[in-house]
């Protein structure tokens, strides 16, 4: 018998092993609970719930409304620093219809995904104060021309140059467009200070800042990647324009070859360490290249384009209000006051963040901490948000085959945009 | 100690009973089965309940969810639909369809990994195990050095290859050539092989390493005296001695292998085909909020990963829980008696 029972546990111990390894996929599902806009009742405790504050900026401010309101007390619950597991946490707490989570802090990508699964309320559009805010970061946080979440702060590409190379070379502008870029490279580059750097670089990596990179090229060309109804239309000529100074960038070495392995972080090293002239990045690098060799020799101007200023993606966190939690009328107030124009102002100042009002980028205090400001705004305003599509993981799934593809010269790019619209349709149903 | 302690199938199933009856118990022998039996599934069912909870609900739960598809958007409202349609088997059907590319990609992956890595491993495994086993000063360094890879979290290691194959990095600067590891094609495979290899290499030495340690020096002695080299006393005594505890160690590879995720997904990226596992694409589709597909390709995984387990045992013997020094002489014989064995008492 003892060697039956070993027998019998070998198979349960194999099916526990694939069992344990394989079975997590899984969850149950009910239907989902029909919240109505413009049910918000109740007050009390609440919670706010956003990624890792590696700034420790939110909690002061969280003391701030408690201090305020002791009874509608907000606890802050930390998700990891990755974009990817917060979504999926604030998924997994939607799916199971859970009150744990009252304020989301939602990635701008994310909106039209968790409204059309009514994981978030709708929010009532006067109760904050939308026309003050920059437009295409409004726009970011609405769905179907509802507004579901409450923009807290953006963030936008910015172009970052060699202010001490391009004077040499006797160039007193920056570029405006991609042409005049390369124009200006070629002449730096016959400098002796410029000797091995390349031209340009973005985040060219396989992952979400392709889908960045690559919206900002189409648009920037006058394209789109999906319109304003979030139908995709990425097969035009224009589009073309878009992904092919990408794709010859890297042929003729204007974007250097390891430049498709690049993400934000490689990027900023290039750069800071001097092996790029011209650099597309977000607005954190510019306190961070203060601080490395290059200090005092940068600036930073507007994305170029096509034929003119391009136009950047956009970034940043909106409040939304989960569909299942309990205090919605404490919710809404706290979701007002941590969005304020004052409180964002803090936030810039303590954590770097981009507020969505659009007087903070005049204000002249602010302005002389953060030079970038101005041009960050320029930015803003003419930024295009990334597709707002439900199914968004799909979508830059499908961008970043598509245009690493064209980019690694496996397919050109009229083929890779072919392929993209055919994907782009399949996945947004239309 | 197989051949001895394990007794003639009839008998097994006879001495069985007699154990408990010399308990002192006031029942009449057959009686005192059914108690000893009621007693051992007393003993044993909160390990039946914790596995029912942890892995059967679970197991059931993926299988049920197979069957249905990822909820439709409802074009009239923008809403998503509140309910998943039910779809039947067509989440398996769709692998051999239009859809099955990625499938059949990542199915490949796998494999080839697999194959690859724990070949591999074993080569190297047993040279490590080998080295550690020899007496020679400074040998507690060698061991602990050969471990620490095993110690590190797959995630982290990870992390510190992403360093070793970035473009200006080591990798490259010591083959004088620019490879961009981390883009897609074969040499992201290698990439992950690589890294795989070497974190896993010491877990096959180290199991190895348990098993060489238990085979006598008689044995070595007796056939040194019959004139027998090195090569040929690895071959016919080493080799055959640590067999069993080699295929334990090499299932549990495989096993771990074929569910290979957080190293392609780290080292490489989430968005790479040229290394997606299963279990990459199984979370992808969750991500994307497609449990049903997510759960089919689960479910697949997890019965590759048993078939995998059962050619194991089945082809090769290897022991998986059982005692693994007598494993390998009870093995010829073993099979079909174990399974007269387990009719006989359950009939």
């Amino acid at each position: 018998m003892k060697t039956t029972t070993t027998r019998a546990f070998q198979w349960v111990g194999m099916l526990a092993v694939g069992a344990l390894l394989t079975a997590c996929g899984a969850s149950d599902e009910g239907a989902a609970g029909q919240a109505g806009p413009g049910t918000f009742e109740g007050r009390g405790p609440i919670t706010y719930v956003a990624g890792k504050d590696t700034t420790g900026s939110v909690q002061p401010m969280l003391d701030r409304w408690n201090k305020l309101h002791p009874k509608e007390k907000v606890t802050f619950i930390q998700l990891p620093t990755d974009a990817d597991a917060q979504r999926q946490q604030m998924i997994q707490n939607a799916e199971t219809k859970s009150d744990a989570y009252t304020v989301l802090s939602l990635d701008v990508v994310w909106t039209s995904e968790f409204a059309a699964h009514q994981w978030i309320d709708r929010l009532p559009e006067k109760r904050f104060p939308l026309e003050k805010m920059l437009k295409p970061v409004v726009e970011t946080a609405k769905y179907r021309d509802g507004l579901y979440a409450v923009p807290a702060s953006s963030d936008g590409g910015m172009l970052y140059y060699r202010t001490d190379l391009l004077k040499k070379a006797g160039i007193s502008e920056p570029p405006t467009t991609w042409a005049g870029m390369k124009a200006d490279c070629a002449k730096v580059k016959k400098l002796p200070e410029a000797r091995g750097m390349s031209c340009y670089a973005g985040q060219f990596q396989k992952y979400e800042g392709l889908t960045v990179n690559f919206s900002e090229a189409v648009n920037s060309a006058g394209g789109v990647v999906t319109d304003r109804n979030g139908k995709p239309d990425v097969d035009t000529a224009a589009a073309k324009k878009g992904l092919d100074f990408l794709v010859d960038s890297v042929k003729d070495g204007t974007i250097p070859k390891d430049g498709i392995t690049y993400l934000e972080e490689d990027g900023r090293q290039a750069f800071q360490s001097g092996k790029l002239i011209f650099h597309r990045n977000w607005p954190y690098v510019y306190s961070l290249a203060g601080k490395s060799d290059i200090k005092g020799k940068y600036a930073v101007a507007p994305l170029p384009g096509l034929d003119g200023p391009g136009s950047s993606s956009l970034g940043g966190h909106n409040l939304a209000l989960s569909s299942f939690a309990k205090n919605k009328a404490t919710a809404l107030d706290f979701m007002k006051f941590f969005s304020n124009e004052e409180n964002t102002a803090t936030f810039l100042k303590d954590a770097s963040l981009a507020p969505p009002y659009a007087s903070l980028y005049d204000d002249k205090a602010l302005v002389e901490q953060y030079p970038y400001l101005p041009v960050l705004k320029e930015s803003i305003l003419r930024a295009v948000p990334r597709p707002r599509v439900v199914q968004y993981g799909d979508v830059t799934s499908a961008v970043q085959q598509e245009a690493y593809a064209a980019l690694s010269g496996a397919k050109t790019s009229a083929q890779a945009l072919k392929d993209l619209q055919e994907a782009l349709q399949k996945s947004t149903g239309q | 100690m197989a051949d001895t302690k394990v007794p003639p199938p009839a008998t097994a199933v006879r001495r069985e009973p007699a154990e408990p009856a010399d308990r002192p118990r006031p029942r009449r022998q057959p009686r005192a089965t059914a108690g000893s039996a009621r007693m051992a599934a007393l003993l044993v069912s909160p390990t039946l309940l914790v596995l029912t909870v942890v892995v059967l609900y679970p197991t059931l739960m993926a299988l049920h969810e197979s069957l249905y598809g990822p909820k439709g958007l409802d074009p009239e409202t923008g809403f998503i639909r509140a309910t998943e349609p039910f779809v039947g088997l067509r989440n398996y059907a769709d692998i051999f369809g239009e859809a099955g590319e990625r499938f059949w990609n990542a199915f490949w992956n796998t494999t080839f990994f697999t194959v690859v890595t724990v070949a591999l491993e074993t080569l190297i495994g047993v040279a490590m195990a080998l080295i550690m086993h020899k007496a020679f000063r400074g040998r507690g360094l060698v061991r602990a050095g050969i471990l620490v890879p095993w110690a590190v979290p797959t995630a982290i290691s990870g992390l510190l290859w992403r360093w070793i194959f970035n473009s200006d990095g080591i990798a490259n600067a010591l083959i004088g050539h620019q490879v961009l590891w981390t883009t897609e094609g074969f040499h992201a495979k290698v990439a992950v092989i690589v890294a795989e290899v070497w974190k896993t290499a010491p877990f096959i030495g180290l199991l190895v390493l348990a098993g060489l340690q238990v085979i006598p020096k008689e044995v070595y002695e007796a056939a040194r005296m019959d004139g027998a080299g090195p090569p040929r006393q690895f071959w016919h005594i080493t080799l055959p001695l640590v067999k069993p505890a080699l295929l334990v160690a090499m299932l549990f590879r495989c096993m771990d292998a074929l569910r290979m995720f957080d190293l392609p997904y780290i080292l490489v990226g989430a968005q790479k085909h040229s290394v997606e596992t299963l279990s990459m694409l199984a979370q992808n589709e969750a991500s994307n909020v497609r449990f049903g597909p997510a759960s089919a390709y689960s479910v697949l995984l997890f019965l590759y990963v048993f078939l995998v387990a059962l050619a194991f045992v089945r082809l090769l013997g290897a022991d998986l829980i059982g005692d693994v020094g007598a494993g390998g002489r009870r093995r010829k014989g073993s099979r079909i008696p174990a399974l007269r064995r387990r009719s006989e008492v359950t009939a």
